[in-house]
């Protein structure tokens, strides 16, 4: 059974054919002067499952946040799901991280006050989707993951493990075009990260592009296609290999 | 492909406005605190004075405002002038006039429980002679007993006045119940009631013209007489007051109308009133500063909330607006309360007194206004900050 119900067909041949994700000639440098990105090419067709690896400091995270549309290149063109960010104001990109774009996070990011639930449903606040629909839609996607039996919970009683199953439910929630994520096994131990990670490739079989940050070897090798960054630049890519 | 803007709706502006205050409920209370005294303070003495006002008018309705008291002034010489005795006789001949009463006080005269007490504490009580009427004049009542009538006022009876009764500690009117006046002992008939509307009769011991002109030697004349009038004709009467009582000097004596100092009263605002608001006022303005303080904490405390609500797709806008419905919440919240507690002093207050309770409407209304507009100043700036929050540096901040 789909983890993700089916999408519909059109749909889905849409994405396989074009690119989810582009990137063309990214640099970003800092206001410090510090050049985070170096000229980053990228594509990713819709059901990709990328890892993007590298040591500390080679630009991960900013790749991300450039990716995610939380901070602009300093040149270079994104396309997110057919929209060039370059010609897209604050709110409209905010609109597009709304409907077309899925966070997880290390550090989870779950609210303090709201059950397993209400984060995952949060997930629609900005898309006028109503509460009850939002709720549904979530508490079906909780089930999913694992999670039917917490889903009242408070994010402080839950374990690393099911607070990063809320995260990822969270980011997979309003079905979008890519998902992207930092470390998500970042703070969790070994066994349960292979948990995440198998719920990850899991998802992606179902249909969900999804580009994952990691220092683990473990992680990266599980991913069909692994992209290696060094000093802000595309050292190596596995998607032309055969 | 056409891009879906992105939108909040209404109820969910409270809800996520909420979410700070349902997070730390104890912060919550403690912010609001300062905007609930304020509203409680300015409707408290708002309603108190309000109350106080319509309990005066109340009044005011039920003695009447067609009484005038004409009292002896001066002569031209300066000299104390008095009032011929035929005064209350001729104005009662007077058309528009319905009641007629006088009073003259005894100087020199005490009224003691027993010889034993010395004769100096007077308790400032003073004795006077008076009509069987007065008490119909005055529109008064009796608290105890009976008034003087024809018959008593020839004997050695005494009825006294409300402060009166309550120095000598005159608790009731039992049989024989006697007071030492001026060397004889009187018989207490009766207590009145408090008389607003003539405050020297409730420190006085009343007794009749015919008794106080046989024991203690008293005139005649009255020092001040009561004059109730057709309500229609009460300027006219007034106009003739002066020269019915005392044809030969009419300068020599004075017309007031007692229910203008009732009135007066009603319309003045006393001094408490501009003070409470003051202070009221003061801790409103109190109240928005913490209130600003803690939206400020709030958002120094919540960028990584901030950055993953923006990663979520959160305009800047709808960041502002949480925070700013956050803030205007919590002002409403001690508005609400504020104007709750006021109104139950005003309650309480009213009730102690005895008067029926007079909120004015305008009053906890104003101070919800206040609230809200006070809420919206403090979270203003909290609020743009917020929105202004780079979504990376709010997520970087954990
Ligand atoms: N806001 C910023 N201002 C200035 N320099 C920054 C900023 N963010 C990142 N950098 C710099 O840019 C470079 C790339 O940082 P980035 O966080 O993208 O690396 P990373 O690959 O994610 O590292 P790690 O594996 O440690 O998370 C680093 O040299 C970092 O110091
Ligand atoms: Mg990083």
């Amino acid at each position: 059974m789909s983890l993700l119900g089916s999408p519909a067909p059109a749909d889905t041949t849409d994405r396989r054919n074009a690119y989810v994700l582009e990137l063309r000639g990214v640099t970003k440098v800092y206001a410090g002067g510090v050049t985070a990105l170096a000229g980053v090419d990228l594509a990713i067709a819709a059901g990709e499952l990328v890892a993007i690896v590298g040591p500390s400091g080679s630009g991960k995270s900013t790749l991300l946040h450039v990716i995610g549309t939380l901070d602009r290149p300093t040149s270079g063109e994104v396309w997110i799901d057919g929209h060039s960010t370059a010609a897209l104001d604050d709110q409209q990109l905010a609109s597009l991280r709304a409907q077309a774009i899925g966070f997880v996070f290390q550090q989870f990011f779950l609210l303090d006050g709201m059950s397993a639930l209400e984060n995952v449903a949060t997930a629609l606040l900005y898309t006028g989707t109503r509460a009850g629909e939002r709720r549904r839609l979530a508490r079906e996607l909780l089930e999913r993951v694992g999670l039917g039996h917490r889903l009242h919970q408070l994010p402080h009683k839950l374990s690393g493990g099911e607070r990063q199953r809320v995260a990822i439910a969270r980011a997979l929630l309003g079905r979008p075009a890519i998902v992207l994520a930092d470390e998500p096994t970042g703070n969790l131990d070994t066994r349960t990260g292979a948990e995440i990670l198998a719920l990850l490739e899991e998802l992606n079989r179902d249909g969900a592009t999804i580009l994952v940050i990691t220092h683990e070897r473990e992680v990266a090798d599980a991913c069909r296609r692994q992209v290696a960054v060094r000093d802000g630049r595309i050292e190596h890519d596995s998607a032309g290999e055969a | 492909m056409e891009l879906a803007p992105n939108r909040l709706l209404p109820g969910d502006v409270l809800r996520a406005g909420s979410i700070g205050l349902r997070t730390r409920r104890l912060r919550a209370v403690l912010s609001a605190l300062g905007i609930a005294i304020g509203i409680a303070s300015m409707v408290g003495v708002l309603g108190i004075s309000e109350s106080s006002k319509a309990d005066l008018l109340a009044q005011l309705d039920r003695l009447g405002t067609n009484l005038l008291t004409v009292t002896p002034g001066q002569s031209v010489f300066g000299e104390p002038a008095t009032l011929p005795e035929v005064a209350p006789r001729m104005i009662g001949r007077i058309a528009a006039v319905e009641e007629v009463a006088s009073v003259r006080t005894i100087a020199g005269a005490s009224v003691r429980r027993t010889p034993y007490i010395p004769i100096e504490e007077t308790n400032g009580i003073g004795v006077s002679a008076t009509d069987t009427n007065l008490l119909a004049t005055l529109n008064g009542t009796l608290e105890e007993g009976v008034f003087l009538n024809a018959a008593t006022v020839r004997n050695p009876v005494v009825v006294l006045g409300s402060v009166a009764a309550e120095r000598l500690g005159i608790a009731g009117v039992g049989a024989g119940l006697r007071l030492y006046i001026s060397g004889r002992w009187f018989t207490v008939a009766g207590v009145l009631e408090e008389l607003p509307l003539a405050p020297t009769i409730d420190r006085s011991a009343l007794i009749g013209y015919p008794i106080a002109g046989e024991l203690l030697g008293a005139g005649q004349d009255a020092t001040s007489i009561h004059v109730r009038t057709d309500p229609g004709t009460l300027a006219d009467v007034r106009g003739v007051l002066p020269r019915t009582s005392n044809p030969e000097n009419p300068d020599e004596l004075s017309v007031s109308r007692p229910s203008d100092v009732i009135e007066a009263r009603a319309a003045a605002k006393s001094a408490y009133t501009s003070l409470f608001l003051g202070l009221g006022a003061i801790a409103l303005l109190v109240g928005g500063v913490g209130i600003a303080n803690v939206m400020v904490i709030s958002v120094l405390e919540r960028r990584s909330e901030i950055g993953l609500r923006r990663a979520l797709g959160a305009g800047k806008r709808h960041i502002s607006l949480q925070f700013l419905t956050e803030s205007l919440l919590l002002a409403t919240i001690g508005g609400v309360a504020g104007a709750l507690i006021g109104t139950l002093i005003t309650v309480g207050y009213a009730w102690s007194r005895g008067w029926s309770v007079a909120v004015p409407a305008y009053a906890p209304a104003g101070g919800l206004i206040a609230a809200l507009l006070i809420g919206a100043v403090a979270g203003l700036y909290p609020a743009v900050r917020a929105a202004r929050l780079s979504p990376t540096d709010a997520l970087r901040s954990v």
